[in-house]
């Protein structure tokens, strides 16, 4: 037991620091598919540039086939030598049609996909580190990275190239091939997804007929990253470049695109991985600046997700109400100020002190008060019991000092109305305070009708209907009106053996008559 | 009650569905899960006319209130609501609604069936959004059995759709009820549709619907007879051991199962295929293979059972117990031991014990573990004494590993050992590590040692505690931590009774009685609680001449929390000795205890 020291054994969780150190030496994954047999050696053939032109195209299909041969990265000493030629034919290809002129003749085209395919379309391997958390965790990385990244940098090269023709490789680049491309956007590793999204933008800008295809896909990937899985690491990635696709949309916006933004875009924000915000904002801005009809529904979907719990979440959605604010137009204003505000005021109040501060700070906004002034007449009566009440309560200083400056701009903009309200504040308070007695008296209310009914019922199942009309009399002595209805109620819940099976109080005096019974 | 002053109608539904739309989130939560009684006071008929509409109409609310929703509806049987809310995008609202949806269908009639339920999952299946359609597909099973036959054919033509549906979601929900709504189906449709539409899903395009294939892949089997399987099935699951998807490779090693086909098919097929996935590179999916190691064994034909297994499976097995990785070392190592049964004594002393023994030599805790945890299957074939040996340094090693779970879970295990290794064994090699637990840094420890140690006496019987444990306790209440004077309290409550009285009241109790005037008040108000524990066991006599004044004397205590627990005590006490019957009954102080300490 001496050998290991007593700290240790008291603290039973090792620091995550500890743990990622540990972890850092194999932060590498294999993902290259099993059964390939042992890898033929490679020999080394000659140079591109040293061939007759004439043989030069016969070449680079050979070098291409060459390419194909995949390799064990785990094991770092095995195949050293064909794995630096290949290394060195891919490099050689990346320069080749990058440099050169006419050589993507139709012909080669089936060899370049091929190469490609196979070398980068692949399962990714399971994660290393199930509960893999993009902010705090250390990506696990690509083994095969030396040679995966020439063959997209060769992807890339062969896209951009001036003589590349989508007629022709729309054969070869499809479907099948995008969607391949899609799912590797998951990988860990952030080289490959950077690559990847510069590779996916190309396409969807070269290949006009793939660009639905590819809109939908994404779609389908979000949907099932936020009701589903709730695990995708290429999510900022793809918003990324759905971003500057949304730039591009016509106007009108078709009716996919605003189903896009409402079914899909503001859901995202259920997301816990606080890096896809940005993202998101910037999309999100994108289709109000193309058409402010939309702020309505987007504000509106966004308070319906408002984070409860998550304090940092919260600071992000301020973050992107302010950036929406921004750009907002005053009709649009009006349409939501009250909502939005009710909810600004919550977060006001906030006891965590950066969600006040954060909302606090939209008063520096020059745009968003003159908004505010135009309509103070809405928003200071929204606004005043959390100020007000904040101002002698909380506990961060830096907030109290924040409100009283906020107070004090919004008693400048209609001064009337400030002391209307300040002086009707505790009458306010105390109307509240007597609503929620009301409610209170009203559910014990409805929950003594619900025992009465239930004790009717059981008394009823035991053949006692004479408690019912005690109960009918009582009702009708202290009724004004509406008796029947009152009595209804009653009646049925007793008419336990009725035909109608769809009357709902039958079933639900059966299923409270256990609960109740004490 | 009500009558009195309660007045139904002074709750128009204004004033309800006010409550059911209140500004704050928690407010309306509140009201949607009494629902039913808003529903009770408005009566049937506006609930049917007023209510109804309006929850149908207001679905744009917090998933969390859709939720509560959902499920409330269950208990009426309202469809349209629930209808709006199998459309939404939150998967657990959805499957709520769905679930509610079933357990309503089995009120309907079959009328009522046809002409209300099913257009709605046909309104359902062919909705714009995929939400709806993927709530469609959980619905098709119940009302297929109670329609008729033209209708059973629509709703077979509508599952047939949604398995080529062009989102994935779609085709993922299709596929997961795929097996169950094979079961329904009449086996000459299980044939003709859904054999098809087992293929099609088992070769789709993303891996995430192949997977949920293979998971339908065993009910659908066990419909079929025998002389189908291996056309009708077979190539698909031959496929799918060997997708390109470790996903799917998973999912067959998970669900790995012969007893749905003959002894031919698994001797020809899913021995090499499950060979394969015992080496497949994913670890995985090794894992999750190893883990079928017993089963597939057990459920091997009876005939040749022996000769498969050690021609093929065992050299595999041999590699696991190796493995780079250890989860799949440890998933090995849960189930190895039941192969013993499966081999016989001779077999398992050849081949088994080298693997056992190496096992318990891994270097991974839990690998040992899992091997300690299953020792009771060796020892029905060839005793543990054979294993005794190299088991001693392996448990000795887990008791003082650096991870307090680990300790935790090698204590739970040693009544288990204790039984089987005999009393000699135990009071030689284990005693000393049971009672050095008592002392363990970390209260986890101490608790389950001491529960230990209540499980050993019970085993070994009183005489044996009077002799070998008893003594040692007692000693700690001297200890100058007050820890362990206080696992010595501990240790009383849980022995006292497995001792019996006459231990308790000529040993415990004079130890207990002297503790109440330590000087730690956490010591002193355990004394109380003690007294109170061990008191049904005291006889009344020692109860009143010395508990009682003891108890006083702490009830007069500087420190509160003493004060409290002896003024506990003392009732209960009391109440012990006027009434013996009803005391018996009360229950005991533990959440109060847990709440305080």
């Amino acid at each position: 037991m001496s050998a290991i020291s007593a700290s240790e054994k008291v603290d039973g969780f090792t620091r995550k620091s500890m743990r990622k150190a540990q972890k850092q030496r194999k932060s590498q994954g294999s993902s290259q598919y099993r059964t390939q047999s042992a890898p033929v050696e490679l020999s080394p053939l000659p140079q591109l540039k040293d061939a007759p032109s004439t043989e030069q195209q016969e070449l680079f299909t050979k070098k291409l086939q060459q390419c194909c041969m995949l390799f064990d990265f785990l094991d770092s000493v095995m195949d050293l030598k064909s794995k630096e030629i290949k290394r060195a034919t891919l490099n050689e290809l990346v320069d080749y049609v990058s440099t050169n002129r006419g050589v993507l003749v139709e012909s080669t085209y089936p060899e370049i996909t091929n190469m490609i395919c196979t070398n980068i379309f692949r399962t990714l391997p399971p994660s290393d580190n199930p509960d893999f958390d993009p902010e705090e965790d250390e990506p696990t990385l690509e083994a095969s990275w030396p040679h995966v990244q020439l063959v997209y940098e060769f992807l890339l090269r062969f896209l951009e190239n001036p003589d590349f023709q989508p007629s022709i490789a729309k054969r070869h680049i499809d479907q099948k091939f995008v969607l391949q491309l899609l799912e590797l956007f998951d990988s860990e590793d952030p080289r490959e997804r950077d690559f990847l999204k510069t590779i996916l933008h190309r396409i969807y800008g070269k290949f006009l007929g793939l660009r639905a295809f590819i809109r939908k896909q994404i779609n389908n990937i979000f949907l099932r990253f936020i009701y589903e899985t709730e695990h995708f690491n290429g999510v900022a990635e793809l918003l990324e470049i759905l971003g500057s696709i949304i730039n591009g949309f016509a106007l009108p916006l078709k009716a996919e695109h605003k189903q896009f933004l409402m079914k899909v875009l503001i859901p995202l924000h259920t997301a816990k991985g606080l890096a896809l915000f940005h993202a998101q904002a910037y999309c999100v801005v994108q289709f109000l600046e193309k058409d402010p009809t939309l702020t309505e529904p987007v504000i509106r979907g966004l308070l319906k997700f408002w984070p409860k719990t998550c304090s940092q979440k919260e600071v992000m959605f301020l973050g992107e109400i302010e950036e929406i604010l921004d750009v907002i137009e005053p009709t649009q204003f009006k349409k939501i100020q009250e909502p939005l505000f009710k909810q600004i005021s919550k977060c006001v109040a906030n006891p965590h002190f950066q969600v006040a501060e954060r909302a606090l700070y939209f008063w520096n906004n020059e745009y968003i008060l003159s908004l505010i002034e135009e309509n103070i007449d809405k928003v200071l009566p929204i606004m005043f019991g959390s100020l007000y009440r904040i101002s002698k309560e909380h506990w961060n200083p830096t907030i109290v000092a924040l409100v009283y400056n906020v107070l004090k701009t919004l008693m400048e903009m209609n001064c009337t109305l400030f002391d209307e309200l300040t002086s009707s504040y505790k009458a306010d308070r105390q109307q509240e305070k007597k609503k929620e007695q009301e409610r209170d008296e009203l559910w014990k209310k409805l929950d003594e009708l619900r025992l009465s009914n239930t004790n009717l019922f059981q008394n009823n199942s035991r053949g006692l209907p004479c408690v019912q009309n005690n109960n009918n009399n009582n009702n009708n002595n202290s009724n004004n009106d509406n008796q029947d209805k009152s009595a209804e109620a009653a009646a049925v819940a007793t008419d336990n053996k009725g035909p109608e099976v769809k009357d709902p109080d039958v079933s639900v005096a059966a299923s409270e008559s256990t609960p109740c019974a004490k | 009650m009500a009558g009195a002053d309660g007045d139904d109608s002074l709750y128009p539904i204004a004033v309800l569905i006010d409550e059911l739309r209140n500004e704050d989130v928690q407010l309306r939560l509140n009201s949607i899960k009494k629902l039913s009684t808003i529903a009770l006071a408005l009566g049937v008929e506006r609930t049917r006319t007023e209510l109804l509409p309006f929850l149908t109409d207001t679905i744009y609310d917090e998933d969390e209130v859709l939720l509560a929703l959902a499920e409330q509806l269950g208990n009426f049987t309202m469809l349209p609501p629930l209808e709006s809310l199998a459309t939404v995008e939150e998967t657990v609202v959805r499957d709520k609604a769905v679930e509610s949806l079933r357990k309503i269908s089995q009120e309907h009639s079959p009328v009522d069936l046809e002409v209300h339920f099913e257009p709605l999952v046909k309104r359902l299946a062919s909705g714009d959004w995929f939400t709806s359609r993927t709530s469609a597909c959980g619905l098709f099973s119940v009302c297929y059995p109670r329609v008729s036959s033209t209708v059973k054919a629509e709703i077979r033509q509508h599952f047939r759709t949604l398995c080529s549906d062009d989102t994935p979601m779609v085709r993922r929900a299709a596929a997961s009820k795929l097996g169950e709504f094979a079961k329904v189906l009449e086996l000459d449709y299980v044939k003709s549709d859904i054999i098809s539409l087992f293929t099609a899903l088992a070769s789709d395009e993303q891996d995430s619907v192949r997977l949920l294939a293979v998971e339908a892949c065993v009910s659908i089997a066990t419909l079929l007879p025998q002389e189908d399987l291996e056309t009708l099935v077979m190539p698909t699951l031959r496929q799918a051991a060997e997708d390109k998807s470790w996903r799917v490779r998973y999912m067959v090693a998970d669900k790995f199962s012969e007893k749905a086909v003959g002894p031919e098919i698994t001797k020809n097929d899913l021995v090499p295929a499950f060979q394969n996935l015992l080496k497949d590179c994913e670890a995985e999916v090794r894992a999750a293979a190893a883990n079928k190691v017993k089963e597939f064994c057990e459920n091997l034909p009876e005939d040749n059972r022996e000769q498969i297994i050690m021609t093929h499976i065992l050299p595999c097995v041999k590699e696991l117990v190796s493995d780079t990785n250890q989860h799949v070392k440890s998933a090995l190592a849960s189930v190895i031991m039941g192969l013993s049964t499966i081999l016989g004594k001779d077999n398992t002393i050849e081949h088994l014990l080298p693997l056992f023994l190496a096992q318990l030599k891994d270097e991974c805790p839990e690998v040992r573990l899992n091997i300690i945890s299953n020792l009771d299957c060796v020892n029905e074939v060839i005793g543990i004494r054979q294993l005794s040996q190299s088991l001693l340094p392996a448990i000795v090693e887990l008791a003082e590993d650096a991870k307090w779970r680990v300790r935790l879970a090698i204590i739970e295990y040693m009544p288990l050992l204790a039984g089987q290794l005999g009393v000699e064994f135990f009071d030689e090699k284990l005693n000393t590590l049971c009672m050095a637990w008592l002392i363990d840094h970390v209260y986890a420890i101490r608790e389950a040692a001491t529960c230990n140690l209540m499980k050993l006496v019970e085993k070994f019987g009183a005489e044996w505690a009077q002799n070998t444990i008893v003594p040692k306790v007692l000693g700690m209440a001297n200890d100058p931590n007050y820890l362990h004077r206080m696992t010595t309290l501990f240790c009383i409550n849980a022995l006292s009774e497995a001792c019996g009285q006459d231990i308790t009241t000529k040993q415990m109790l004079p130890v207990v009685l002297k503790m109440s005037n330590d000087q730690v008040a956490n010591v002193r108000f355990n004394v109380a609680k003690s007294l109170q524990k061990i008191g049904p066991v005291l006889d009344s006599n020692a109860l009143q001449t010395e508990v009682k004044p003891v108890l006083e004397k702490l009830a007069t205590d500087t420190d509160m929390d003493v004060k409290y627990f002896a003024q506990e005590a003392i009732s209960d006490v009391k109440l012990r000795s006027t009434n013996q019957s009803s005391a018996q009954d009360r229950p005991p102080l533990a959440a109060l205890q847990n709440k305080v300490f």
